[in-house]
């Protein structure tokens, strides 16, 4: 285990109330400038003035005062008039949320439209991820597309494959019976950087081309009911998208028949966003994010398989015999802890809620059990409803940190049985060079000093 | 309904026994959605399969694909199909060899640096449906059938997969297939194929099992980032929330080591709101930022141009630094093209109006302020 800073410094919140209100000030100013012997100092005295045992420091200690001034001085906004309504018309996070962005790796692409961004997976709770926060992967840049000109096409690919191909506004698919599910959506290249070895710094980079959402839409075979689709002659259906590089991918019609593929307007209560397909994207469950059609503008159904770029050229999982896995699909049981995960500090010893999410694209999330020992003991974690099929579940389980390096894994199961691997076993059989469809157990290194780092295990 | 066979629905719609309803979803939602016309058709189904199904008539010679190339082409994908760095390189790492065996030695080989599109694509239809819907990046749908055709045959002959003299078109495409160097060089025997409409693995190629105790020695840790990379993704102090159980380490300090107390800093500092992250006003010289910005991402010029940060071309900024104040100059470049100011790799000559190239120098020339 890598112990390069032993020691017993122990990780103390921040004594504001040691400071006077002036020297607060001082504090933030300095900080906000980026000077920092002010606070060393400050810290120094402010820690010797403190003369209690370090055994019960806390991060939270009454103040030599007799009380924390965030107490005893009432602020602002308790003693005066605060905004009115719809002062945002549409109301945004609060100012101090502002760190949690959707990020590019650096260096990963050379273009900012065919690229992707990542959602912050170290920061959100629960299983659904914000509109605004939700991971984007664009092959030709993104469209704001007005929806009373984008036109829904289904047709076939041969005479009688369909009685009537017809054409759908989007009006008219919003006319229909609605249903709306939550599910997840993972890009087939998530932690694909992490094959070979540890490559980028936090579950945002890790594992953020992964968000959650509640989707609304008509399921696809009543599209293709309403055309007459010949479902005995179809078996494959090409989807394909309205931008510019008119994203294509074939979709199996077994999974379109069990009425779980749907055609999509709502996202989280309101209409898509722009980056995520506005108006219409396809919904495939427990599928990589890139056969979820965004601008989805013609649905053909087919009796064969199309090989279209994403599924000949890239999202094909090399093997270590030379030849390429084509067609690869689901994303399988994976889980990731978020909290703590790499590039956090934790503030102090004692207790800690370890908390991560965990999903399968075969079905429900059955068990997460979660290792502080680098995986030679496991307990199992507590699962929060709701526990829902092709959706991320949010785990949570009570740890108390004793200030010693720790290794954090979490290891999912499903109700198929299937048990999320480690990279030895992953790599056993597909090696390193798979690019897609990496979902090893993640490790997550808490050194002494509180930081935490990404790690792999041998 | 492929549980309610056509014969039944016909007897029980003429006794009006709405048994098997549901099949009937064209009649059941009654003004929604009309027949699609041969002419919509013909615009939008342009999806070419493997077995050529969707192919239209026409041809090209690797000859007139070069023209094609230089002109609409090379600016991303590097004169010889290296790519410049840009994209992925599309030519390159197959053999004579790999054309007769249809499977690309180098796949088995791991210190091949990457893979280009030629070792990987088993099938021709992939690029020709790909370029024809997708490329040129900036101009998609743009090239005739044919110059889909030339195009196609000259990265072919860059591959050495057909001779110079070679003509693609709906007759040879098979022909060009039965060259492909990696056409033997897929396979669907995996179990991650969500059906049973293709060949698949009847069971995850991966079976670990969910052992609760002493299940591995003391863990080793075999990789972690280098210090250096310490900071290369940004100060992650900065990309997590400030308050809660925990903060991202300040990155543009070297870690701290035993004995000091390096979260104290950011817990106080995280009383302060972060800094906005992107600035949202600022002008330049009488040019609105906004509106120019706008008008650069809209002509694309933003594809191979950051503002502040180089990507196949300069940053503006960069730019600004170079020619202050050069409105005539750089509105020239912008519509006539040019190569070697900044590099080797060429900007192609853009299509926009006298007042619009005018509006984009202005803006560039005056420090390219968002």
């Amino acid at each position: 285990m890598k112990t390069n800073h032993l020691g017993a410094g122990r990780i103390r919140r921040a004594p504001e109330g040691f400071l006077s209100p002036e020297g607060v000030k001082t504090v933030f100013r300095e900080a906000r400038s980026g000077r920092r012997d002010f606070l060393r100092n400050a810290f120094a005295a402010a820690a010797a003035g403190a003369a209690v045992p370090a055994a019960l420091a806390q991060s939270n200690p009454v103040p030599a005062a007799g009380g924390d001034s965030n107490i005893l001085e009432l602020p602002e906004h308790t003693r005066g008039l605060g905004q009115g309504v719809a002062s945002e018309g549409y109301g945004r996070p609060s100012k101090f949320e502002a760190n949690l962005q959707r990020r590019q790796s650096p260096g990963l692409t050379q273009t900012t439209q065919s690229s992707v961004s990542f959602a912050p997976m170290q920061s959100m709770f629960g299983i659904v991820t914000p509109s605004g926060l939700h991971f984007e992967r664009h092959h030709q840049g993104w469209w704001d597309i007005d929806p009373s000109k984008h036109r829904l096409m289904v047709n076939g690919s041969a005479p009688g494959m369909v009685k009537t191909p017809k054409v759908f506004t989007v009006d008219e698919i919003m006319r229909l019976p609605s249903v709306s599910r939550f599910h997840f959506i993972e890009c087939g290249a998530n932690t694909g950087m992490e094959w070979g070895n540890v490559a980028v710094p936090t579950a945002q980079y890790s594992h953020g081309m992964l968000s959650c959402s509640e989707f609304t839409g008509v399921p696809l075979i009543t599209l293709l009911e309403m055309a007459g689709a010949d479902l005995r002659r179809g078996k494959f259906v090409l989807a394909e998208g309205a931008d510019g590089s008119s994203m294509t991918r074939t979709i199996p019609l077994g999974q379109i028949l069990s009425g779980e593929v749907l055609v999509a307007y709502g996202q989280n209560g309101e209409m898509l966003r722009p980056e995520n397909g506005y108006p219409l994207r396809l919904v495939v469950p427990g599928v990589q994010g890139v056969s979820w059609v965004k601008y989805l503008r013609r649905i053909e159904l087919g009796d064969k398989p199309y090989a279209s770029k994403d599924e000949a050229v890239h999202y094909i999982d090399l093997l270590p015999g030379g030849q390429h896995r084509q067609y690869t699909s689901i994303q399988e049981c994976k889980s990731v802890v978020t909290t703590p995960s790499g590039g956090q500090v934790l503030l102090d010893q004692g207790f800690h809620n370890i908390t991560g999410l965990a999903w399968s694209g075969r079905g429900k999330v059955k068990k997460v059990d979660v290792s502080v020992d680098g995986g030679r003991n496991w307990r199992s974690a507590r699962l929060e409803t709701p526990v829902l099929s092709k959706c991320l579940t949010r785990f949570n389980i009570d740890w108390a940190w004793d200030g010693r390096a720790a290794i954090i894994q979490s290891r999912a199961s499903d109700d198929t049985g299937y048990v999320q691997p480690s990279y030895r076993q992953l790599r056993a059989v597909r090696g390193t060079r798979s690019i897609y469809h990496n979902n090893a157990i993640q490790s997550w290194l808490v050194q002494e000093n509180g930081e935490v780092k990404n790690v792999q295990l041998s | 309904m492929s549980s309610c066979p056509e014969r039944v629905i016909w007897r029980a719609a003429a006794l009006l026994v709405l048994v098997c309803a549901p099949v009937f979803a064209a009649d059941k939602y009654p003004g929604i959605g009309r027949a699609a016309t041969p002419k919509e058709l013909a615009a939008w189904d342009i999806d070419v399969r493997p077995d050529f199904l969707g192919l239209p008539k026409g041809s090209g010679s690797v000859a007139q694909g070069q023209t094609v190339w230089e002109a609409k082409c090379e600016s991303c994908h590097g004169v010889f199909g290296e790519s410049n760095q840009v994209f992925s390189p599309i030519v390159g790492g197959t053999t004579a060899e790999d054309v007769k065996t249809g499977r690309v030695a180098r796949l088995t080989d791991v210190a091949y640096p990457g893979r280009t599109t030629l070792m990987k694509v088993a099938t021709l239809s992939t690029l020709w449906d790909y370029i024809n819907r997708a490329m040129p990046w900036n101009q998609p749908k743009s090239l005739s059938t044919d110059e889909v055709y030339a195009v196609l045959a000259y990265m072919l002959n860059l591959g050495n997969v057909v001779p110079d003299n070679f003509t693609l078109s709906d007759q040879t495409m098979a022909q060009a297939q039965s060259r492909m160097p990696n056409r033997n060089g897929m396979t669907t025997d995996h179990a991650l194929w969500p059906g049973k409409e293709l060949r698949v693995a009847a069971k995850p190629d991966v079976a670990a099992v969910a052992c609760m105790r002493n299940c591995v020695d003391g863990p080793i840790v075999a990789s972690a980032l280098p210090d250096f990379a310490r900071n290369q993704h940004g100060n992650l102090a900065e990309q997590n929330r400030p308050v809660g159980p925990q903060r991202g380490a300040d990155t543009t300090l070297p870690e701290a080591k035993s004995g000091s107390k390096p979260v104290a800093a950011a817990a106080v500092a995280s009383v302060a709101p972060p800094p906005p992250v992107a600035p949202a006003k600022a002008e330049g010289a009488g040019v609105d930022g906004k509106v120019a910005l706008a008008l650069a991402t809209k002509l694309n010029c933003t594809a191979c141009h950051g503002v502040t940060q180089k990507i196949v071309g300069p940053a503006f900024t960069d730019v600004a630094r170079k020619h202050a104040g050069k409105v005539d100059y750089l509105s020239g470049k912008i519509k006539a093209g040019g190569a070697g100011v900044w590099g080797p790799i060429p900007m192609p000559p853009q299509t926009l109006s006298d007042a619009e190239a005018r509006l984009l120098a202005n803006w560039i020339g005056s420090g390219a302020t968002r």
